[in-house]
C-alpha cells in the first residue's frame, strides 16, 4: 500500500516536472519509461518509511480541507505576513519587540507539526527556532503575550483546528 | 490582456522581495533579519514564479513553475527553522531589547 502509493507520488511529480503530454499521440513514450523505471527504484529504496497511516491519503475530506479551506487561508496570511513585515521595515522607529516564546500543540503525527511548524513561519511576525515533542520555541517580532497559554492562543489556534482535520 | 496581469504579478513579486532585502539590512539581529528574509523574499518569488504561468500559460514551463512554488514553501520554512536552531545553539544571543527568551530558559 505505502509502495504504490509512493510509486503515484513520484510518477506525477516525474510527470509534472517533464511534461510529456506537448503533441497529442503519441505522448514522449521515453520520458514516461525512465520515469517508471526511476519510481520504481526510489520505491524499492524509501517504501518503508513514507507514510505513518496509508490510509488517510484515501480519504477525500481531508482533501477538501486542504484545498478549498487551508489553501485560502494560508495565502491570505503570506500576504498579510508581507504587508506587516514591509511596514515593519520602512517604518523609520521600526515598531518591533522581539522575543522568543513557548508554545504547545495538540497535534501528534510528525507530518502535521512539520505542516503546523511551516505555517507558523509563513504568518504575520512568527519564526519556529525548534520543536521538541509537543512544545514549539517561537521567535515573535512583537511579543504581544509571554505566557505559554495566551502565546499559544494567539499563533497556535489559527491553523491547528484545521491542521487537526487534514492530518490527524 | 494575459500579459498586463502576468506583468503586474511579476512587479508585486519584485517589490515583495525587494522589502525583504531591506529588512534583511536593516533589522538588528539574525532572528528578526530571518524573519524579513524568509517571509519577504518567499512571497516575492512566488509572484514572479506565478507571473511566470499566466505569462506562458498551462504549459511545460507554467506547470514547473508552479511545482517550484510547492517547492519553495518547504524549503524556504525549513531552511530558517534550520538556521535560526543553528545561531541559537552556537550561543548567540538575542538583540539586546528583546522581551523575552524561554528557550533559553528552558535548556
Amino acid at each position: 500500500m505505502r509502495r504504490f502509493l509512493l510509486f503515484i507520488d513520484s510518477m506525477i511529480l516525474w510527470l509534472l516536472l517533464t511534461w510529456p503530454f506537448n503533441q497529442l499521440w503519441p505522448y514522449n513514450i521515453q520520458s514516461i519509461l525512465v520515469g517508471v523505471a526511476i519510481s520504481l527504484l526510489v520505491t524499492l529504496i524509501f517504501g518503508k518509511r513514507f507514510s505513518q497511516r496509508p490510509i488517510k491519503w484515501f480519504e477525500p475530506q481531508r482533501y477538501f480541507w486542504l484545498i478549498l479551506v487551508y489553501m485560502p487561508i494560508f495565502t491570505l496570511q503570506c500576504i498579510k505576513a508581507n504587508v506587516d513585515v514591509a511596514y515593519r521595515v520602512i517604518h523609520p522607529k521600526m515598531p518591533i519587540k522581539p522575543g522568543i516564546v513557548k508554545v504547545k500543540t495538540r497535534l501528534k503525527s510528525k507530518i502535521g507539526r512539520t505542516v503546523l511548524a511551516n505555517s507558523i513561519t509563513m504568518t504575520p511576525g512568527t519564526l519556529t527556532v525548534d520543536i521538541q515533542d509537543e512544545y514549539l520555541y517561537i521567535h515573535w517580532i512583537k511579543v504581544y503575550a509571554e505566557d505559554e497559554e495566551n502565546a499559544t492562543r494567539l499563533i497556535v489556534k489559527k491553523f491547528e483546528w484545521l491542521l487537526i482535520k487534514i492530518f490527524e | 490582456m494575459r500579459e498586463l496581469i502576468g506583468l503586474i504579478i511579476i512587479g508585486i513579486g519584485v517589490a515583495f522581495d525587494f522589502f525583504g532585502s531591506f529588512g534583511l539590512i536593516r533589522l538588528p539581529d539574525v532572528y528578526n533579519r530571518l524573519q524579513a528574509a524568509t517571509k519577504g523574499v518567499t512571497v516575492g518569488t512566488w509572484g514572479i514564479l506565478i507571473g511566470v504561468c499566466v505569462l506562458s500559460g498551462f504549459n511545460s514551463l507554467g506547470v514547473k513553475a508552479l511545482l517550484a512554488v510547492i517547492l519553495i514553501f518547504f524549503t524556504s520554512a525549513t531552511g530558517s527553522h534550520a538556521l535560526g536552531r543553528g545561531a541559537h545553539k552556537s550561543g548567540i544571543k538575542l538583540w539586546k531589547k528583546s522581551v523575552c527568551d524561554k528557550y533559553e530558559e528552558d535548556q
